[in-house]
């Protein structure tokens, strides 16, 4: 953001000093998570930086705490159990998500309020809420402590997101093109896989990432449905901060910091060659 | 509010009088028993109260090029997404080729569509859009490259098939629309303003390009289109859509040389209007006293008898100006006064006051003599009953 010639001695004051409140905010955002990145190099059992760490010495650092966590079962199996209740659970979300946006979105769809503030509900009620009722529910169909439980109660989770982001790329959405595909004689499932899905994707892939990001770092949920098997990554970091104070679980935050990264970066590349499918944005 | 163009093509029509014997053979010869198809007597509500099509009936015969033509809102557009299966009739009943199609999806119909904004998809190149309709109709991967290289040449776009639609310029893109509502070779192609979206030219240009394919392939089309222009040009006939009704369905020729009712002669082309009562009929004419009181000789299209309103309908081109020394002889001679003359190079364009209405017009060719007229110069104006067509109110 340049500043234009006639800007007053006030306006270019105001200038870097809305630039310095931004690095602010950064710094705020952003400054715990890169103190932790280092702390993980630790080589002593504690978080604060060492001595031989502030002066740089090698001896100050190791991948002792990595070691640990890929040697140590109960995290392999904790991040396992994030993976498998994630990826299934995103599945189900995007799948019924997608779907429901379309219904949602159709001209004859009747009382679409009221089933959009039921489909949106998860998001808005506090999430203890859903999760005690649900533990209620689920212990009586025999579904809590379970997996499928776990994995049902994140796609109830994870299917807002998914519809919103689907709902908002089906507003831009042609319908004509439907109707063109059907004069062409597509009949209504090949227009959809052909037509619609392909045109829709941005929508769909974000709200997948959401919903797992949703299903990746939920606590409260997992605490009141999830066995001792389905113990999932956040739950292990959380006890882990309270039964046994090892750095560890920095290592992990660290990994998981890079995953995330990964998964953004991946998904956006992903989005942009698809809104450069669609000829949003000329080549 | 007449285009040049627009000007041309009327000048051209009444200077050209063997156009009506055309017309006529045109009517002769295309003749033939089987309809290919059919609305009868469709009606179309969207909530349940209000009419937008109140009882639409139509016969197009194969190979035939069929304009609806009406302001927005008339329902034309309506009737032709019931032909294409997007709404359903309320009531009545559409045949094509005299199998009733109320019960086929839209996709099982095999009729071509051109729609107002292409609906080209965006995802996919130009070929793709094209060979979409032969995939799905399962045709073998060479055979679809065959149609699609030929589809490709018909709109001259061959080098074009890579291209993506947002790449492509706005006529560019009704030129693939165009190719691909044909590529499937369907027996009957249904348009949607076409070329509402397009500039002038290149309006112009693809309307040339649409009837050169209509007679090139023999395809039975139906256009919709609010621009009389677009459908005099086109059509073998016109439909006339206001209030939900067909006002008048003929030939461009008979449309404007003989309109029915007065919401045709005032939507076909330009006309003067001169509002009375008929006060006497005379065989096929009749007498009308106008409402700035002078008396007309005009011929009675739209009148039952005496004391009947009426609106009288007058091509410009059909007032002639009358020199001191006049030979030709009208029943209807005037003493106008002129308002204001537009100068327009082949053509003059004179406004008058004559029989109480400011807004009349004239249009004389810029032959000798002719021009040196000045606005508040009195003159004498005449035309013929036959021109004068007295018509509803």
């Amino acid at each position: 953001m340049a500043i234009p010639s006639y800007a007053t001695r006030g306006e270019r004051i105001w200038h870097y000093l809305f630039l310095g409140i931004c690095g602010l905010v950064f710094l705020f955002l952003i400054g715990p998570l890169l103190v932790i990145i280092p702390l993980s190099f630790n080589s002593q059992p504690y978080f604060t930086f060492s001595k031989e760490m502030l002066t740089f010495d090698p001896a100050g650092y190791s991948l002792r705490w990595y070691h640990d966590f890929f040697t140590s079962s109960a995290w392999l199996n904790a991040i396992k159990n994030s993976f498998i209740i994630g990826i299934a659970s995103t599945f189900l979300a995007t799948v019924l998500g997608t779907v429901a946006a379309l219904g949602l979105s159709s001209r004859y769809m009747p009382a679409r309020g009221v089933i959009m503030a039921l489909l949106i509900s998860p998001m808005i009620v506090p999430l203890i809420i859903s999760a005690a009722a649900m533990f209620f529910f689920f212990s009586k169909v025999n579904l809590a402590q379970t997996y499928v439980g776990v994995i049902l109660a994140h796609t109830a989770l994870g299917i807002p997101f998914v519809i919103i982001t689907v709902t908002a790329t089906l507003s831009s959405f042609d319908t004509t093109l439907i109707r063109a595909a059907h004069s062409l004689g597509a009949n209504p499932t090949r227009t959809f896989f052909k037509v619609v899905l392909p045109l829709v994707t941005p929508g769909v892939v974000s709200g997948a990432l959401f919903a797992f990001i949703t299903s990746f770092d939920e606590v409260v949920v997992v605490l009141f449905i999830a066995g001792p098997e389905q113990r999932t990554m956040p739950i292990q970091m959380w006890s882990g901060i309270r039964e046994q104070i090892s750095p560890t679980i920095l290592a992990v935050a660290t990994l998981l910091v890079l995953l995330s990264m990964l998964l953004l970066t991946t998904l956006e590349l992903l989005r942009r060659r698809s809104e450069r499918l669609r000829g949003v944005t000329p080549e | 509010m007449l285009t040049l163009a627009q000007r041309d093509f009327y000048r051209g029509m009444c200077m050209n009088e063997t156009l009506a014997d055309a017309g006529e053979a045109r009517a002769a010869t295309s003749e033939t028993p089987l309809s290919f198809a059919r609305f009868v007597n469709v009606q179309k509500s969207y909530d349940g109260v209000e009419l937008v099509v109140k009882d639409f009936n139509l016969d197009i015969r194969k190979g035939e090029f069929v304009t609806l033509l009406g302001p927005s809102g008339s329902g034309k557009t309506t009737c032709l997404m019931m032909m294409a299966g997007f709404e359903t009739p309320t009531h009545g009943e559409i045949l094509l080729k005299d199998e009733p199609i109320s019960g086929l999806p839209p996709h099982k119909r095999g009729i071509g569509m051109v729609f107002q904004n292409y609906a080209l998809f965006p995802h996919m190149t130009v070929a793709e859009n094209l060979a979409f309709p032969l995939e799905v109709r399962h045709l073998s991967k060479a055979e679809i490259k065959e149609k699609v290289a030929k589809a490709l040449a018909m709109v001259r776009l061959e080098e074009f098939g890579d291209r993506r639609p947002a790449q492509l310029s706005g006529g560019q893109q009704q030129r693939v629309a165009l190719a691909r509502a044909l590529v499937f070779e369907p027996e009957l192609v249904l348009m949607d303003e076409p070329l509402g979206a397009l500039d002038k030219n290149l309006r112009e240009e693809m309307q040339y390009e649409i009837k050169r394919i209509h007679a090139r392939l023999g395809v039975t089309m139906i256009y919709v289109t609010h621009d009389q222009t677009e459908a005099l040009t086109m059509s073998d006939r016109i439909a006339v859509f206001n209030d939900g009704i067909v006002q008048q369905l003929a030939s461009p020729d008979e449309l404007y040389e003989r309109p029915e009712n007065a919401f045709v002669a005032y939507f076909i082309g330009e006309n003067n209007r001169l509002q009375g009562e008929v006060t006497e009929r005379i065989g096929d004419n009749c007498k009308v006293r106008l409402d700035s009181g002078d008396t007309v000789v005009a011929k009675a299209v739209a009148v039952s008898g005496a004391g009947t309103r009426t609106t009288l309908s007058l091509r410009p081109e059909r007032v002639s100006i009358l020199r001191g020394d006049a030979a030709e002889q009208f029943e209807n001679q005037f003493t106008a006064t002129v308002q204001e003359v537009i100068y327009l190079g082949d053509h003059l364009r004179t406004r008058v006051s004559v029989c109480g209405n400011d807004d009349f017009i004239l249009k004389t060719p810029n032959a000798q003599g002719y021009g040196g007229m000045r606005p508040g110069q009195q003159i004498q104006v005449g035309w013929s009953s036959a021109d004068c067509r007295a018509l509803d109110a």
